[in-house]
């Protein structure tokens, strides 16, 4: 079994819609959303019936304000910035700043701190014409992303064990920060997906560099490559140095807009367009990967 | 005044539109205006203004403890209070260990510890940069150390360091909806959630919509892109209420521009009459008009 990672630095580069595609390709694969902060693979894969389970993401501090004796130290002590008196004068802790270390709960004399656990994040297993997706939904705002995608990972994995899946494909998420870094970790090959403009290629630059320090095989394809043809040229000399081999080169194409209008892959919406074929090219130079 | 620019998806047009709005409410109406780049993990800001000249860089950093193995008694108090496991001490084996991966820098388990074992030393957490654009007051970007999983602490720390006196602050958000964006815009007098027509587009802007209203910030909508996908954007914010700041149309032509991270310089007329529109709509909404 072989977990692959679609990774692109900048958002909007084109993941979710080229692993759609590519679910129109591949066969016995367990899919894994790791994007958790803002999710999408299952607009397209429109789950049949899904199981929701509760993701413990920790817990937040609530100050009693009855017992406080408004001394001030838990605010000294947290380095959250998350303690501060509230108009009427009590200290009060703001919950999108804490993240639930518990080192005010544990100086607090007064004994008036508790933590309150967070029970607002899932994650689900839905069964979907692809196979299965294994999916969460953060509550917006929520801390321990990178937690959250370790978790949706280890369980995609379990399923993949127990069905003998030959992939999990994992639908990544933007940037280079703790949610990226858990998509990476273990995974057996990387997919870049550039697109050809400066902050694209900046972003994956910094992505490429990420990756280097796990000695993960990666393989990248340009998405909407013809946008802007110099600095497509620009993306392949990158390539080419840092020896990363180009899997396809995707054209910018409508259609691929309208097939997710329709909660398609772009494969079952527009299945003669010449598109498909450097997408199945795609797909063929990932499964004869070696590395 | 800090308005902050964000969308939950990514590529939606977050930079290009703080970039330009930057740029108008300078040009337009004279303001002394900063752009600060908090998407700290991939900022792309600074590729907009190829004259600009770095006039400020300095380090940031974040505290990790170091156990001194020969004060430890590997009672594991440090490993009890460590809420994030990133503390391993195995008693037997006489290891104590810091992942500093795992590490959120909350300085608990240097309090736990009763025999003064634990000190806390300066790992890299990223670079804070002040650019000359020639443009208000410049622009101050984040840029987080390849590797580190703290985005939001360079965030806050990025936000500190920005100069108070500028009239108008405009924050170019991370993508998302968790705690680095809710540390971008948790000080924003107001927020501009850019989207585009498209499912994804207006999924993760729902999400941001339920983000904003939970924090109470007052927001307006940006549809990027208009003309590509269907209506049912235009369908949500019309029947929640929800005030569209301006339709910036999809042009190929300008997503080749963008590409060559050229917009300023070659801005197409139709979209000087629009970012118009939306800065005094903006300038009238937070009472700077």
């Amino acid at each position: 079994m072989k977990e692959l990672t679609i990774l692109s630095g900048k958002g909007g580069a084109g993941k979710t819609t080229i692993v759609a595609a590519l679910a129109s390709l591949a066969k016995n694969v367990v899919y894994c959303d790791n994007d958790v902060d803002a999710s999408d693979l299952h607009l397209i894969f429109k789950p049949e019936v899904k199981e929701m389970y509760p993701f413990d993401s920790g817990s937040k501090a609530v100050i009693d304000t009855k017992n406080c004796n408004n001394c001030g130290l838990c605010s000294d002590y947290c380095r959250f910035d998350a303690i501060h008196p509230n108009s009427s004068g009590h200290y009060e802790v703001n919950p999108f700043q804490c993240e639930g270390c518990r080192l005010c709960e544990r100086v607090c004399h007064a004994e008036s701190i508790t933590m309150i656990e967070n029970k607002n994040n899932h994650w689900f297993i839905f069964e979907t014409r692809f196979g299965t997706l294994v999916h969460a939904k953060m509550s917006p705002g929520e801390e321990n992303s990178g937690k959250l995608v370790t978790q949706v990972r280890r369980k995609a994995k379990e399923i993949a064990k127990s069905i003998n899946a030959d992939y999990i494909i994992n639908d990544g998420p933007p940037g280079i920060g703790c949610s990226a870094i858990a998509s990476i970790t273990g995974s057996g090959l990387i997919l870049l997906v550039i697109e050809p403009t400066l902050s694209g290629l900046h972003d994956a630059v910094r992505l490429a560099e990420l990756v280097d320090s796990f000695k993960i095989p990666v393989l990248a394809v340009i998405n909407k490559f013809d946008i802007n043809l110099e600095i497509t040229v620009q993306v392949e000399k990158f390539l080419a140095e840092r020896e990363i081999p180009l899997a396809g080169k995707i054209p910018y194409n409508t259609k691929m807009v309208e097939s997710i209008v329709k909660g398609k892959t772009f494969i079952e919406f527009a299945p003669d367009d010449k598109t498909c074929k450097e997408l199945e090219l795609v797909w063929e130079r990932i499964s004869l990967n070696r590395n | 005044m800090k308005i902050a620019v964000a969308s939950g998806k990514g590529g939606t047009g977050k930079t290009t539109v703080s970039v330009t709005l930057y740029y108008f409410l300078n040009h337009f109406y004279n303001f002394k205006v900063q752009l600060v780049d908090c998407d700290v993990e991939e900022p792309n800001d600074a590729i907009f203004f190829s004259d600009a000249i770095k006039i400020n860089e300095r380090k940031v950093f974040q505290l990790i403890p170091k156990i001194d193995q020969e004060k430890c008694t590997f009672c594991r108090k440090c490993a009890e209070w460590c809420e994030f496991n990133a503390i391993s001490i195995v008693k037997n084996l006489e290891f104590a260990d810091v992942n500093n991966d795992l590490c959120h820098s909350c300085g608990a388990c240097k309090i736990a510890c009763d025999y003064g074992a634990i000190k806390e030393y300066e790992q890299l957490l990223g670079v804070i940069s002040l650019y000359n654009t020639g443009i208000g007051n410049g622009l101050t970007e984040g840029k987080l150390q390849i590797g580190s999983a703290m985005q939001t602490s360079l965030i806050k720390q990025v936000k500190n360091s920005i100069v108070s006196s500028d009239e108008i602050i405009i924050l170019d958000a991370p993508p998302g909806t968790s705690c680095p964006v809710v540390e971008t815009v948790s000080d924003a007098d107001f927020v501009i959630l850019v989207s585009e027509p498209t499912p994804f587009g207006l999924y993760d802007l729902k999400l941001m919509v339920d983000l904003l209203i939970e924090l109470k910030k007052p927001f307006g909508v940006i549809i990027n892109k208009a003309g590509i996908g269907n209506n049912d954007l235009f369908n949500y914010l019309h029947s929640n209420n929800i005030e569209i700041l301006g339709n910036i149309p999809f042009s190929r032509e300008f997503a080749a521009i963008y590409a060559t991270g050229e917009i300023l310089k070659k801005i197409p007329e139709e979209f000087e009459n629009t970012y118009r529109i939306i800065a005094e709509k903006l300038l009238a909404k937070t009472g700077m008009l």
